[in-house]
């Protein structure tokens, strides 16, 4: 789409969209083309020469047996988060659009954990199953559980799970109420008057046509896990234990901070950035659908 | 008959209390972690590490509250709470300022390399900073903005969304009012000043909200660039705060800590409901 009224001139545009543009070039594209330039080299230890070895990093990382299991790490964990966030939020949003009084109430107390920063709410659940002074942990103990996720991979990944998509279900609730508030309210007394009932409604009328709100949804919330959880692990987990919770980009950071391994950190670097243009297309090729919904 | 069906399809006598108690449950449980961690900065160390906990607020507010604003652990909170201000400010007025400027060049001019631009910054779109970490703080390093403001912000503010935004708000203005500036006489910029920018005044607002939250709860590029405790941001300084080792981590006051990080971005978040529900509704479209 274009304005059919434009001012004239061009050196007043380039002055006006140079902020953007060197900020981008200086932050964006340099260090991404630098990502894809160290990903073809493995550096000597020093750092001060390093070897071309074109997509041996890249041969190395897939055929690399931890690589691979934080790939399927990443796959379990970003699903667990997506459901664990997205249907209690549904089921909250349900609630509250039933409600005529009261639900601007309950959507002022759901929406504060979307405020709360994803590595203070990583402290936050740490601190309820801390194996000293948690207190979820000494009541899980005192009925026989004893819980240990510092030792124990799977309780790890439950908690990072919770922990991430806890801020999460205010995010979902919102635009699941707000799609629910559209549904039109003529359909659903005509589903009424024919005698269909809440979870028939529900199933056959409500759910289809929050089939773009949920869609939309799934996508963003897998980006969230992905990309935005790193908080969340470094303050509860640290990516263990025996890297159970290490997800695709704490290794990133692990590999190239930790480890020092700038060529191989690069190489993921690169996998990363197709992963994320992937979903970009899958989301912008699903908004131009929901724009003739 | 339509009120007959309203009392059929919404909220019938027992159904409605129940939905309000399954309401209230659920706003319980989510708020649980919050409640918690307010009990914790309220009492004392033993009562904490002697478990379980008490589930109701202690004494030590003040004791403890003035003890993380103060002193902290290795840097007073107050500190870390400036730096937090200063970024997420930093961060959100200036993706704001870009934004606006390159928006207002991409939709009223017709200039040489256009698409070329514009397909550049749709680019930035797709580059979390999480995935450029390494060289993007190789570059920060080599301009000498380590423990800076200027490194803390500058990499994050270019933003393809905030462009974006202005760009779809700026074709919905009405191409009389560009004319009538123009026969007018009036330059782009005046037109810029005295017409497009107060029209955008709510997209600014609701943008604002939620450009402040992603500032203000950014973690991993402040713990890259700030190895000085001085310029910590209060949201990564609390994973500093515990004790490596075997050493047992002063929790009443990193649970204070805790709380204070939360509070700026609430207020902004509950305060300013209206703009944020829109704001988030715009910038995810």
């Amino acid at each position: 789409m274009e304005k059919r009224v434009t001012f004239r001139g061009w050196m007043l545009p380039l002055l006006l969209i140079a902020p953007q543009v060197v900020i981008s070039a200086v932050f964006f594209f340099y260090p991404a083309g630098q990502a894809i330039w160290q990903s073809l080299f493995i550096p000597d230890p020093f750092g001060l020469s390093s070897q071309f070895v074109g997509m041996g990093n890249f041969e190395f990382l897939l055929g690399d047996k931890f690589y691979r299991a934080a790939f399927l790490t990443t796959a379990i964990f970003s699903i667990l988060v997506t459901l664990c966030s997205m249907i209690p939020a549904l089921f909250l949003a349900v609630l509250a659009d039933r409600l005529i009084k009261g639900s601007g109430v309950y959507r002022t107390l759901l929406i504060w954990p979307y405020a709360v920063a994803p590595a203070v709410a990583g402290v936050l659940w740490l601190f309820m199953f801390n194996t000293r002074v948690g207190v979820i942990s000494w009541y899980l103990g005192h009925l026989g559980y004893d819980w240990n996720h510092v030792l124990n991979g799977g309780e790890a990944m439950g908690l990072v799970v919770v922990a991430s998509a806890w801020g999460r279900i205010s995010y979902n609730f919102l635009f699941f109420f707000a799609a629910l508030q559209a549904v039109p309210k003529s359909v659903i007394e005509a589903a009424a008057i024919d005698g269909a009932h809440f979870w028939r409604r529900f199933w056959t009328i409500v759910l289809p046509l929050l089939s773009p709100t949920t869609f939309f949804l799934l996508v963003v919330n897998i980006v969230y896990a992905f990309f935005e959880t790193f908080g969340v692990i470094h303050t509860i987990t640290g990516g263990g234990p025996q890297q159970s919770t290490t997800i695709l980009v704490y290794k990133v950071f692990s590999d190239g901070f930790v480890g020092q391994d700038l060529g191989s950190s690069s190489a993921q670097s690169v996998i990363l950035l197709f992963v994320v243009g992937l979903l970009t297309i899958i989301q912008f090729k699903y908004i131009e659908k929901r724009v003739h919904y | 008959m339509a009120r007959a069906v309203d009392g059929m399809v919404e909220k019938r006598g027992s159904g409605l209390w129940l939905t309000h108690a399954f309401m209230i449950l659920g706003v319980l449980v989510i708020f649980f972690p919050i409640w918690l961690a307010f009990v914790a900065s309220t009492v004392t160390q033993p009562e904490i590490v002697k478990p379980p906990m008490p589930l109701w607020p202690g004494d030590q507010f003040w004791e403890n509250y003035s003890a993380a604003l103060f002193s902290g652990v290795n840097v007073p909170v107050a500190t870390m709470l400036f730096n937090s201000l200063v970024m997420a400010i930093g961060i959100a007025v200036g993706k704001i300022i870009i934004s606006l400027l390159s928006a207002f060049a991409i939709v009223y001019f017709k200039f040489p390399g256009k698409s070329f631009f514009f397909w550049m910054i749709f680019l930035t779109l797709m580059l979390p900073v999480e995935v450029r970490i390494v060289p993007t703080f190789e570059v920060v390093a080599g301009f000498g903005m380590l423990n800076s403001y200027s490194g803390l912000i500058l990499p994050l503010i270019a933003s393809a969304t905030a462009t974006f935004l202005f760009r779809q708000f700026f074709l919905t203005i009405p191409d009389e009012l560009a004319e009538a500036a123009r026969v007018d006489g009036a330059r782009p910029m005046r037109f810029f000043w005295d017409i497009v920018v107060p029209m955008s005044r709510t997209n600014v607002a609701a943008l604002f909200v939620i450009l402040f939250i992603y500032g203000w709860n950014q973690y991993l590029w402040p713990l890259l660039i700030t190895t000085d405790p001085e310029m910590n941001t209060i949201v990564m300084g609390i994973k500093q705060m515990f004790p490596s080792g075997d050493d047992v981590a002063e929790w009443p006051v990193i649970m204070a800590t805790s709380i204070l990080a939360m509070i700026p971005p609430v207020i902004v978040v509950v305060g300013m409901q209206r703009l944020f529900i829109r704001g988030l509704v715009d910038s995810e479209k």
